[in-house]
């Protein structure tokens, strides 16, 4: 379970200007803003949930992304997964979260993929038999017998992402975080990966974390959204909720524009 | 080490890949500091000696120098080009692993071509002996051990500040060049012919002259103290502080997530 | 034209917004010229007769390199260029109508300068304080200051001109990161910035004189600190020039070669 209490963070960002006479300036005086990336979260994810994150870029999906998952510890506020602080106890809480970032790769290059995933074995201390059954499972389920033979540099982005979400899940880990799984995948490649998580949350009851802009994928995959803005959550409810709000009968996509509106975000 | 031999075995693994461009880049490594050997060698075709130090002498100092350097950057090249790590966000990877970062910073990144200035050192050093008439004992032998794994340990103490540091600022960091490729520099002369306050700096801030100077004094027997013999070893406690550094470096990260 | 000075004042004051890089560069170009000039210090008192320049020559030369780096250094290459060329990148730069050899050494030359402009300063005045012999001194005469000038200009366009050839070349080499550490460091020999041409021995040092690379920063800092003087003053700056026609001539002829074969492998 994920209980996330009255959380806030605020960074502080040196401010460049363009232009010539603005760069002579700022030679002689540094100016900072201070920015208020996340302001009095709270949430409660159950286990075995799938939650959608959404917002637009800047609102705060990543601040706390990075907050559950150890990275970043926030100016105040409480949180507690698994009975355990994640910014705490680093270690121990990232043994039972697996992260996948969508646009950077944890598959090393230059190797076929299968040595990233036993070099993934190693760091996580992955028994073999468990290895072998959680490689075994992954491998069926995507249709990667040929695919983690080959070099990471030879793959298609499609192939990739199949790849980099079993990797994260070498490990069984309870909660899994995922930032744009599918972006600048086509169509086939989308849906072989939505319907991938869907039945790893089923088979293990993991915890899924899903931040995107692509509706369909919230449409296909999760009941529940938090909308977040401007480092408030603006909205948490399920899809039907939220066309309501949004007041629209339309295409998720139109309602997610008009709460935008709405919420001037 | 498990972890580590993996990391090892996959970057081998993808340095085979490119075994032209490994080869060419590796005997690159090699010529590259060739300038610096010719520079010390134009210099003594005018100069006999410098501060007592004879040709042969120097070279020995410059080897051994050059060889914990390249030493401590092939295996800890991870933190030499830290600043990409954290700007590509390889960091924020680094952090939801459950391992030490330090040594998966160490495992992101193995230089293997720089063999090529370990081989460069190596015959500069083999030259440096066959010239000079050092009357090899086995505390000699033990010394040079003692340099080479003090200066390794000292440099990557270096690189580790260097790293830390890129937490709070990744701008303003070109003066840690004076402390990385300037102590390989200019650790090619016995740190004494900069003069007394030069030596002090580095006997009592950061150590190079115990893994240089004192030792090094042993070896050509201009002074027969068996404690500097070890003093290499006593320079290896400068990685506890640039330790520290790193930690503090990692809170600061956690906190501001830049 | 006009698009080349716009594209100059863009880099110049990206250039410019790097403070605490430039303070920090300031720092360790001090401390490093420092360092040189104790390192001929002892020499000098090893042998003096044997050195072949005076001492406070040998410490303007080596404070005079130290503030102007950024202009003769030719190990400061940008990456942005290496990594147009590799990722095919280039292409889109083809299709500007811009004269690409023009358009990266405008570049090249703002970029230098404006690194040299925010360090320079600081480091002449520190250094013009310090004690005689090891301080920076000033030219002789009104006379050889002028040429100081007009030797360090054409010395720093040789640097830049010489610089797009290691980037050219890029277009046809397996290994350009090979062969750039390799041609980087023996050029740092050539051109006397590991130790100023007068301490080679004689007849390699002569070989070395009319090489390209001693047009680069040895002309001008030998002449400021009157190492050069008289007549050879004239011949030297007449070989940069020569040189710098030669290499830009050069230059440009390879690039058509390389864009003809992007042309032809289409990026």
């Amino acid at each position: 379970m994920i209980k996330v209490d009255h959380i806030s963070k605020t960074f502080k960002v040196a401010k460049r200007n363009a232009g010539f006479s603005e760069a002579v300036k700022a030679l002689f005086n540094k100016q900072y803003e201070y920015v208020k990336a996340l302001d009095d979260i709270s949430f409660t994810i159950n286990e075995g949930e799938m939650v959608g994150y959404i917002g637009p870029n800047g609102a705060g999906k990543s601040s706390t992304i990075k907050i559950l998952s150890g990275i970043l510890t926030p100016d105040c506020g409480s949180c507690d997964i698994n009975g355990r602080t994640p910014w705490i106890n680093r270690v121990k809480h990232v043994k039972d979260i697996g992260v996948v970032f969508g646009q950077r790769s944890q598959l090393w290059w230059d190797v076929p993929v299968i040595d990233s995933f036993e070099l993934l074995r190693d760091i996580y201390n992955v028994p073999q038999i468990k290895y072998k059954d959680n490689l075994e499972e992954l491998v069926t389920l995507l249709n990667l017998e040929e695919i983690i033979k080959t070099p990471t540099r030879q793959l298609s982005l499609g192939q990739r992402m199949r790849c980099e979400i079993p990797a994260s899940l070498l490990h069984n880990p309870k909660i899994l975080f995922l930032d744009e799984p599918t972006i600048g995948l086509d169509a086939v490649s989308k849906i072989a990966v939505r319907n991938f998580i869907l039945d790893i949350n089923k088979r293990h009851k993991t915890t899924v974390i899903l931040t995107t802009h692509d509706m369909q994928d919230i449409e296909a995959m999760t009941n529940r959204i938090i909308l977040i803005g401007k480092g408030k959550i603006l909205m948490d409810g399920t899809l039907s909720d939220m066309k309501k709000v949004a007041a629209v009968d339309a295409s998720i996509d139109e309602a997610v524009v008009e709460l935008y509106k709405q919420y001037e975000i | 080490m498990r972890v580590y031999s993996r990391y090892f075995s996959i970057h081998f693994k993808s340095v085979m890949q490119y075994k032209t461009s490994f080869l060419l880049t590796t005997i690159g490594q090699f010529l590259v500091s060739f300038n610096v050997f010719l520079g010390i060698y134009f210099m003594f075709m005018r100069f006999n000696k410098v501060e007592g130090f004879t040709y042969s002498e120097v070279l020995l100092c410059f080897s051994i120098v050059l060889m914990s350097y390249s030493f401590a950057e092939c295996f800890g090249r991870g933190f030499d080009t830290f600043s990409s790590i954290i700007s590509n966000g390889e960091f924020d990877r680094i952090m939801v692993r459950p391992r030490g970062e330090i040594l998966q910073v160490l495992g992101s990144k193995i230089e293997f071509t720089r063999i090529g200035r370990i081989l460069q050192a190596l015959v500069m050093f083999i030259y440096g002996i066959s010239q000079s008439n050092v009357s090899w004992n086995f505390d000699k032998i033990l010394t040079i051990i003692f340099m080479i794994v003090g200066g390794t340990v000292l440099f990557t103490g270096i690189f580790i500040i260097y790293a830390a540091l890129c937490f709070f600022t990744i701008e303003g960091l070109e003066f840690m060049n004076i402390f990385t490729d300037g102590a390989r520099e200019y650790g090619k002369y016995p740190i004494s012919i900069y003069g007394k306050r030069v030596l002090q700096i580095c006997t009592f801030i950061v150590p190079f002259a115990l893994i240089q100077y004192y030792p090094l004094l042993f070896l050509i027997d201009r002074n027969r103290n068996r404690w500097n013999m070890f003093l290499p070893l006593v320079a290896c406690i400068f990685i506890i502080p640039c330790y520290k550094l790193w930690k503090i470096g990692i809170k600061h990260y956690k906190s501001t997530g830049s | 034209m006009r698009k080349y000075i716009s594209f100059f004042r863009l880099r110049f004051s990206t250039g410019l917004q790097y403070r605490s890089a430039a303070l920090a560069g300031i720092v360790t170009q001090f401390i490093w010229g420092a360092m040189e000039i104790l390192v001929f210090r002892a020499f000098y008192k090893a042998d003096a007769s044997a050195f072949p320049m005076e001492l406070h020559a040998l410490s303007s030369y080596i404070w005079m390199q130290q503030a102007f780096l950024a202009l003769y250094m030719t190990w400061f290459l940008e990456n942005e260029i290496f990594d147009s060329i590799k990722n095919g990148n280039i292409s889109y730069e083809l299709c500007r109508p811009i004269n690409i050899y023009n358009m990266w050494f405008v570049r090249s030359v703002a970029n230098r300068l404006s690194r040299a402009v925010l360090r320079c300063m600081p480091i002449l005045i520190f250094a013009s304080f310090l004690p005689a012999p090891f301080g920076l001194s000033l030219p002789k005469d009104l006379n050889s200051f002028l040429w100081f000038l007009i030797t360090m200009l054409l010395g720093f366009l040789v640097v830049v001109a010489f610089c797009m050839l290691i980037y050219i070349v890029t277009f046809f080499t397996i290994s350009p990161q090979g062969v750039r550490m390799v041609a980087v460091s023996m050029i740092e020999l050539f051109a006397g910035s590991v130790i100023p041409l007068p301490f080679l021995p004689d007849g390699i040092r002569q070989v070395f004189e009319l090489l390209p690379f001693a047009s680069m920063q040895n002309v001008p800092l030998r002449i400021y600190s009157s190492d050069i003087a008289g007549k050879v003053i004239y011949t030297s700056a007449g070989l940069q020039l020569f040189w710098l026609i030669t290499l830009i001539l050069v230059g440009k002829m390879l690039t058509n070669k390389a864009l003809k074969k992007v042309e032809i492998q289409g990026g």
